[in-house]
């Protein structure tokens, strides 16, 4: 990953865009054979490695690789679930950086998406950009004047673009406001999801903030109303909510803090969500100066906590006591030097 | 029309449709009931198939229309949510009109950016009727910053924009 300091750590965790398109002269995926799927899969793979999107890039054929390996790219947040439970034929071009995913037969034919650290959507957003750029000179995306770009579901079509963020609302959970943010998101067309995208829980108060509205704008617009308008007020929402806690009893915050730090480097076993409640509490405590812990330790520990990132990292299969065990050894380590 | 069987009138007319193929099968009514098929309430015939036909075509109309790329109903676009193919939307453009804009929100057309090898002198001046229509209505609202962003978007469009070969791929 990129060694650019990120912006707005504290909240953002990531900044991903992602553009839906579909080919033209071929039907969407919910009505195309086998056949049909596999041809796609073949004409594009050729496309997305040829057409000098990126530095490096990497094909996997989804079909091919097993299901641990699958997941460990839903956990790196470079496939969805979706495509990654999928029965389609199906794969996914990735850069050396792991900065740009390419998926082929997610919902729509491809989506691109580029993804950074804190909150940099402008650098995501341009990668997509000349991604598509690119990619046009060699496939004909299904257009239409009217409408735009053409998408498997309405709520795609036109610009196809999602811009989202991955924001970390401690504060806001616990201060009781998360009903009011997820009432102004809804008035705002935003969608509010969980940790893994559509359908996925929220796990260690992180959640997944994305513009619903993707027609009667130019993608530039867009853009300009999450990054000037939606992404500042809320970032400022969370960063009241911490001081609020700081202010109104700092006793109880280091205790919650410091209980969480110390239940993480004592525990011999953990669960996924509870060993993500307690980092977010540390995370908490390290963004109000309480503790001293890099923050991108914590925000990579989110992630080698995950079930299939345990199994790489002891490179075998685990049964469910193991995979706790693991789990609660690997977070030990991470923060036995912390203050 | 006579039973299949024999020279009396058929009172029972039985369509079945398998693998694309019809079958009709027309019987009297001793050899209907001879081949078991039941006549409920001892209904005339010509009512049952009158039914029958009745039935088809009220499927026809009522959403069954299909799309001549993939085969989809709109019936079937409406309870899935999804599209079946590019063509979906030229051969139910009125009702999906509908749909996109309950999903959008309200917003009915597009007015982002086109892909390159669209980029055609009537594009560019459809573009430019909108960002005209959005300047006037930015400098009615005296939103000065945004007028000025668009004037400069316009200033693009007609300035910027190089003219596509008419004909060939574009090797960019």
């Amino acid at each position: 990953m990129d060694e650019i300091t990120p912006r707005d750590p504290d909240v953002v965790l990531s900044s991903r865009v992602r553009l839906a398109r579909n080919l033209s002269g071929h039907p969407f995926l919910n009505r195309a054979s086998e056949t049909q799927c596999a041809q796609i899969v073949r004409s594009t793979q050729h496309v997305l490695l040829n057409a000098s999107v990126a530095e490096k890039i990497i094909w996997i054929d989804l079909d091919e690789i097993n299901a641990h390996d699958r997941s460990l790219l839903v956990e790196r947040h470079l496939i969805s679930k979706n495509l990654a439970e999928s029965t389609l034929h199906r794969g996914v071009a990735i850069s050396g950086d792991e900065q740009l995913s390419i998926m082929v037969n997610e919902e729509d034919h491809l989506r691109i998406q580029a993804l950074r650290g804190g909150s940099d959507i402008d650098a995501a957003f341009q990668q997509v950009r000349e991604t598509d750029l690119k990619l046009e000179q060699q496939l004909d995306f299904a257009f239409s004047d009217r409408w735009g770009y053409l998408a498997v579901c309405p709520t795609n079509v036109g610009t196809g673009i999602r811009f989202s963020i991955m924001v970390h609302l401690p504060g806001l959970r616990i201060t009781n406001e998360l009903g009011k943010v997820r009432r102004a998101a809804k008035e705002l067309h935003l969608a509010v999801r969980g940790y893994y995208g559509e359908g996925s829980e929220s796990l260690g108060n992180i959640f997944q903030i994305s513009n619903q509205v993707t027609l009667g704008s130019t993608e530039e617009d867009i853009r300009d109303i999450f990054t000037e308008r939606i992404m500042p007020a809320l970032i400022d929402y969370e960063r009241s909510a911490r001081q609020v806690l700081l202010k109104r009893n700092p006793t109880l915050l280091d205790d919650r803090v410091h209980r969480a730090l110390n239940i993480l480097r004592s525990a011999r076993l953990l669960k996924v969500d509870e060993a993500m409640k307690l980092i977010s509490r540390v995370r908490l405590g390290v963004c109000l100066d309480r503790l001293r812990v890099p923050l991108h330790q914590l925000d990579d520990l989110f992630i080698q906590i995950q079930p299939a990132h345990l199994r790489q990292h002891v490179n075998c299969s685990l049964n469910e006591e193991e995979e706790l065990e693991i789990r609660a050894s690997l977070v030990r380590e991470v923060l036995k030097d912390v203050d | 029309m006579k039973c299949d069987l024999c020279n009396k009138p058929a009172v029972v007319h039985e369509v079945t449709i398998s693998g694309g193929t019809k079958k009709e099968v027309h019987l009297c009514l001793e050899h209907a009931q001879a081949a078991g098929i039941a006549i409920p309430g001892q209904q005339p015939a010509n009512k049952l198939l009158s039914k029958f036909v009745i039935g088809n075509k009220k499927g026809e109309t009522a959403g069954h229309q299909r799309c001549g790329g993939c085969g989809s109903t709109f019936g079937q676009i409406k309870q899935t949510n999804l599209i079946g193919c590019a063509e979906c939307y030229r051969a139910f453009e009125d009702q999906l009109s509908q749909l996109i804009e309950q999903s959008q929100f309200g917003h009915r057309e597009h007015v982002g950016r086109i892909p390159r090898k669209m980029h055609t002198p009537s594009h560019n001046e459809i573009r430019a009727r909108k960002l005209m229509r959005e300047l006037d209505a930015a400098v009615t609202a005296e939103q000065y910053e945004r007028a000025a962003e668009l004037r400069d978007r316009l200033n693009e469009l007609t300035t910027n924009v190089e003219p596509e070969p008419e004909s060939g791929p574009d090797d960019g």
